[in-house]
C-alpha cells in the first residue's frame, strides 16, 4: 500500500483527472479566480454529488464514503495538479477532519453529513497572526457561558473562510488546554473579511471573534490538543499531495515547452544544461511524491512496518514537497524564458500556489523541526 | 581636463553648483544647464556634453550633487543603453539629434531586440528591414520591450540580408516610435505590472541616415548595447525614486518618476531587497529564530560579496586596468542574490508570505519581491546564457558545436511563430 496504489485508487485518480481536465481547465481556473466567490458552484456540486470528493474520508456512519487519507490525498494531488479553485481543502480536508477527530458522536452526526454532501462548506480557523499553525502559541481564548462557550481573538489565513457556512476553530480553555469549537459562520460576534491572497486560486480570510457563541467539540483539554495535532498531520499530508500534484504538472509543462522551443537553430531541450535541469526536476518531484504517498499510507495506519509516528512523517512530507514545489516552479519559469514571467502564461499561476504553499500550514523549517521532535531516533 | 585631481574636481563642481543650483528651476532647464557645463555626464567627451574626465571621477561628482540634493541628468532606463550605443557607434548627426534629449529626459527609448522566436538567440531576429525608394521599410514583431508603450525612439535590430550568415545579415536602426507603422501592445507580467510590450511593425519607416553602424554590422553594434546592459545589471545600480523635498524641480522629477519611470517601479524588488532583510526580521519578530538568521546571513553574504565584486570591477575600470573575471559575473551573481533574498524574505514573512497588497504587512513590498525576482535571471540575457558566456569567453572552455552559423540564415531551422 505504501509503495503502490490499488487499481481502485488508480481508477479514482483517473476519473478525477478526466473530470478536472474537462470541467476545470486553466481557462476556467483563470475565469473563476477573478470571481468574488473564488470557486465554481456547479463544479463543486458535481464534485460532491457525482464524484463524492467531499465525502471521501468521512466515515460511512456520518454520511461519508469511509475511505482513508490515501484517497483523500489522491484527490488533493489531482486538485493541485489542476489548480482547482474550490473549498475542497478548507472544508473537506481541514474542517471535516477536525470535526471527525474532535467531535463526539452526536456532533459528528449533526455536522459531518452536510459537509460530506457538499451542501455545507466548513472552514478551519486555527492559525493566528504571529503564531501561524503552532497551537502552543494560539492566543484566542474561550470562556464558559451557560451551557456553551464564548470565543475571543483573531484567526487568520483561514482557507476558504469566506465561502464557509460553518466555522471550526481552536481556542485556549480557561485551564490552559486547547479546545476545538464549532459555530455557524454568520454568528453574532464573528466578523470575517477576505484577505488579499498572493495566489488568487487559494482564498483566505481573517476572522475576529468578539464573544461569539460556540459549541465545544468533544470533551477535555487533552482531546482538543491531540485532535488538532492529528488534524494538522492529515492536512500536511494532503497538502504534500496537493503540492506534488502541482509540481508534477509544472515539470511536465516545462518539459513540453522546451521540447517545442528552438534557439540557435536547435531545440533548447537539446542543450545539456536543459536536460540536467529536467532530470533534477524529475528526481526532486519523485522524491517528494514518495514522501507524500508514504505519509498518507502511514496516516491510514495500514502498515506495521511504519517505524515513525505520523507527525514526523507528515512534517517530513510537507517540508520536502514545499521545497520541491518552489524549486520546480523557479525552474519552470526559467525554462520558459521571458514568456514565463508573463501573466498570460500559466506557469505563474502554479508559481504563486507554490509560493503560498511554502508558508501554508507552517514553513519547511518549522516542519523539519517538528519532524525531528517526533522522530524515533 | 583629464589630469585634474580629485580635490580639484570636487572644488570645481562644488563652485559651479553653489552658483547655479536652484530647486525652483524647471527640470529641463536645469538639465540643459548641466549639459552646458559638462557636469551632468563628466566622463563623456567634451564635445558631447561632458568634461572628458575619467569614469573614476563620476562618483566624486555625484557625491557633491548628493550633498546639495541637486538633481542630475536623466539616467534610468533604456536611455543609458541608447546613449552608450550612440556614443560608441553613432554619427555626429545621431549624437546631435539624440544625446541632449536623452540627458534632459525629454525623449525616452526602448530596446527592440527580442522577438517571439528569438530571445537568447538575438542574432536569430527575423524582423526585416528592406531598402525601398531610398528608405528602410520595417516589417515584423518584437516582444518584451520595456517602456515601448511610451518610448519616442527604439534601438532596433533587424535583418537586412537573408543570404548572409546569421550574424552578418543584421543591421541596427534608430527607429522613430511615433509613426503609423508602429503598433504597441502592453503585456502584463506575473507581478501585475505591465512594463513590457509587444511591438508590431507594418511598413514602418527609417530614413537611411538613422541606421547606426554599417550595413550588416548590426550585431557588432548590438554587442555594445548588450555589454552595457549586462554591466548595468550587477546590483550596484541606483534606482530613481524622486526626492520628497519641496521645490519645483523635485515636483517635476517626481512626475517623471511616476510616468516615464513607472515601468521600473518594481525593479528594486526584483533584486530581492537584501537591504530590507534585517529590518523585516525584527519587525516580524523573527530576529531570534536561528533558522531565519541562517537564511538572512546567507542572503546578506551573497548580496555583500556580489556588491564588493562589482565594486572591484568598477574600480579596476576607473583606474584604467584591464577587466578581470569579476566584471563578467555581476549579472549572474545578481540572480543568485535575488533568489537567496526571496527565500529569506519568505521565511521572515511566515504565513504572511501567502498575502499581498495591504494585507502582507509591508504594503505589498515583500509580496512584490516574491513575484518579481524570477525576472532577474531572464531579463537582459538568462542565467544559462551568462554561464555560456563566462565558460566560453572567460574560462576559454570549448564552444558548443553550432549548426546555425555555417549556412545562409534563410536555411537555419527556427521557430514557427504566429
Ligand atoms: C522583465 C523583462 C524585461 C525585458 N526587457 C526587454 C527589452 O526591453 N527589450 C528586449 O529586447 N528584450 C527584453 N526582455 C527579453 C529578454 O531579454 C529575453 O526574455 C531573454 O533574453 C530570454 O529570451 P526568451 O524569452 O526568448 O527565452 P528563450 O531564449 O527561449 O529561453 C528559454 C530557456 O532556454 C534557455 N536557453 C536558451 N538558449 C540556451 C543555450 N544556448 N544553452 C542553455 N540554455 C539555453 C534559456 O536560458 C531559458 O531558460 C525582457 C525580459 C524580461 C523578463
Amino acid at each position: 500500500m505504501k509503495f503502490s496504489f490499488s487499481e481502485e485508487q488508480t481508477e479514482f485518480r483517473n476519473m478525477l483527472r478526466r473530470f478536472l481536465q474537462d470541467r476545470s481547465p486553466t481557462s476556467e481556473v483563470r475565469r473563476v479566480m477573478e470571481t468574488e466567490a473564488g470557486y465554481d458552484r456547479d463544479v463543486w456540486r458535481m464534485m460532491a454529488e457525482e464524484l463524492g470528493v467531499t465525502a471521501i474520508h468521512i466515515p460511512e456512519a456520518y454520511g461519508g464514503a469511509g475511505f482513508g487519507v490515501s484517497e483523500l490525498a489522491i484527490a488533493a494531488e489531482e486538485a493541485g495538479r489542476a489548480l482547482l479553485p474550490s473549498p475542497f481543502f478548507g472544508s473537506t480536508v481541514m474542517a471535516a477532519t477536525a470535526i471527525a477527530e474532535a467531535g463526539d458522536d452526536a456532533q459528528k452526526q449533526a455536522l459531518l453529513p452536510g459537509i460530506a454532501g457538499g451542501g455545507t462548506i466548513a472552514a478551519l480557523a486555527a492559525a493566528e497572526p504571529g503564531a501561524g499553525w503552532n497551537a502552543d502559541a494560539f492566543a484566542a481564548s474561550a470562556s464558559p457561558a451557560g451551557g456553551s462557550w464564548r470565543l475571543t481573538g483573531r484567526k487568520s489565513y483561514v482557507l476558504d473562510g469566506m465561502a464557509a457556512d460553518l466555522v471550526v476553530t481552536a481556542a485556549r480553555l480557561p485551564e490552559g488546554g486547547l479546545g476545538l469549537f464549532c459555530l455557524p459562520a454568520d454568528s453574532a460576534g464573528l466578523m470575517r473579511r477576505p484577505l488579499q491572497s498572493m495566489d488568487p486560486t487559494r482564498r483566505l480570510a481573517q476572522m475576529d471573534f468578539d464573544g461569539a457563541e460556540a459549541e465545544l467539540l468533544g470533551g477535555g483539554p487533552e482531546a482538543g490538543a491531540s485532535a488538532w495535532a492529528r488534524t494538522l498531520d492529515i492536512a500536511a499530508v494532503c497538502l504534500a499531495g496537493e503540492m506534488v500534484g502541482g509540481a508534477e504538472r509544472l515539470r511536465e509543462d516545462a518539459l513540453e515547452y522546451v521540447s517545442m522551443r528552438m534557439q540557435f537553430g536547435r531545440s533548447i531541450a537539446s542543450f545539456q544544461v536543459t536536460k540536467h535541469k529536467a532530470a533534477d526536476m524529475l528526481l526532486e518531484v519523485e522524491l517528494a511524491k514518495a514522501a507524500a504517498y508514504y505519509a498518507a499510507a502511514a496516516a491510514d495506519g495500514d502498515d506495521e512496518e511504519v517505524d515513525q509516528p505520523l507527525t514526523a512523517l507528515a512534517s517530513l512530507a510537507k517540508a520536502a514537497a514545499s521545497d520541491t514545489y518552489m524549486q520546480t516552479a523557479i525552474h519552470a519559469v526559467q525554462m520558459h524564458g521571458g514568456i514565463g514571467f508573463t501573466h498570460d502564461n500559466d506557469t505563474q499561476l502554479w508559481f504563486k500556489r507554490a509560493k503560498s504553499s511554502e508558508a501554508f500550514l507552517g514553513s519547511a523549517a518549522d516542519h523539519r523541526e517538528r519532524m525531528l521532535q517526533h522522530w524515533n531516533a | 581636463m583629464t589630469d585634474m585631481t580629485e580635490e580639484q574636481v570636487r572644488a570645481e563642481v562644488r563652485a559651479w553648483l553653489t552658483e547655479n543650483w536652484d530647486p525652483e528651476r524647471g527640470l529641463v532647464e536645469w538639465r540643459n544647464m548641466l549639459i552646458g557645463s559638462g557636469w551632468g555626464v563628466p566622463h563623456w567627451p567634451e564635445e558631447w556634453h561632458g568634461r572628458g574626465l575619467p569614469v573614476g571621477m563620476t562618483p566624486v561628482v555625484e557625491e557633491e550633487f548628493d550633498k546639495l540634493g541637486a538633481v542630475g541628468v536623466a539616467k534610468m532606463g533604456i536611455r543609458t543603453l541608447a546613449a552608450a550605443t550612440i556614443l560608441e557607434h553613432g554619427t555626429d548627426l545621431h549624437k546631435q539629434r539624440f544625446l541632449r534629449g536623452i540627458l534632459t529626459g525629454e525623449e525616452t527609448w526602448c530596446q527592440l531586440f527580442s522577438e517571439p522566436g528569438s530571445g537568447s538567440d538575438l542574432a536569430g531576429a527575423v524582423t526585416r528591414a528592406d531598402f525601398r525608394d531610398g528608405k528602410w521599410i520595417v516589417n515584423g514583431q518584437k516582444v518584451w520591450n520595456t517602456s515601448a508603450h511610451h518610448a519616442d525612439f527604439g534601438l532596433l535590430l533587424a535583418r537586412t540580408d537573408w543570404d548572409a550568415v546569421k550574424h552578418q545579415g543584421l543591421s541596427y536602426f534608430l527607429l522613430d516610435m511615433r509613426q503609423p507603422g508602429v503598433e504597441v501592445h502592453q503585456l502584463r507580467q506575473m507581478n501585475g505590472h505591465a512594463s513590457f510590450n509587444q511591438v508590431f511593425f507594418t511598413d514602418a519607416v527609417v530614413e537611411p541616415e538613422y541606421r547606426i553602424g554599417g550595413l550588416g554590422e548590426g550585431w557588432k553594434v548590438a554587442t555594445t548595447t548588450l555589454m552595457h546592459e549586462r554591466r548595468g545589471a550587477d546590483g550596484v545600480r541606483r534606482y530613481a525614486t524622486g526626492s520628497d523635498r519641496p521645490g519645483r524641480i523635485y515636483e517635476e522629477e517626481r512626475a517623471e518618476v511616476a510616468t516615464v519611470m513607472a515601468p521600473y517601479v518594481w525593479y528594486p524588488q526584483r533584486t530581492g531587497r537584501a537591504d530590507l532583510l534585517i529590518e523585516r526580521a525584527r519587525a516580524a519578530g523573527r530576529w531570534d529564530d536561528p533558522a531565519v538568521r541562517q537564511e538572512v546571513a546567507k542572503a546578506l553574504t551573497l548580496a555583500r560579496t556580489a556588491e564588493w565584486t562589482a565594486r572591484r570591477a568598477r574600480e579596476a575600470q576607473q583606474m584604467g586596468r584591464p577587466q578581470g573575471p569579476e566584471g563578467s559575473i555581476g549579472k549572474l551573481a545578481a540572480s543568485v542574490v535575488a533568489r537567496a533574498c526571496a527565500k529569506a524574505h519568505t521565511m521572515i514573512a511566515g504565513a504572511d508570505a501567502m498575502l499581498t497588497g495591504e494585507d502582507d504587512g509591508t504594503g505589498g513590498v515583500v509580496a512584490e519581491i516574491l513575484v518579481s525576482t524570477p525576472a532577474i535571471s531572464i531579463a537582459g540575457g538568462t542565467d544559462e546564457i551568462q554561464r555560456n558566456i563566462i565558460s566560453e569567453r572567460i574560462l576559454s572552455m570549448p564552444k558548443e558545436p553550432r549548426h546555425d552559423t555555417d549556412r545562409p540564415f534563410r536555411d537555419v531551422p527556427r521557430n514557427q511563430v504566429g
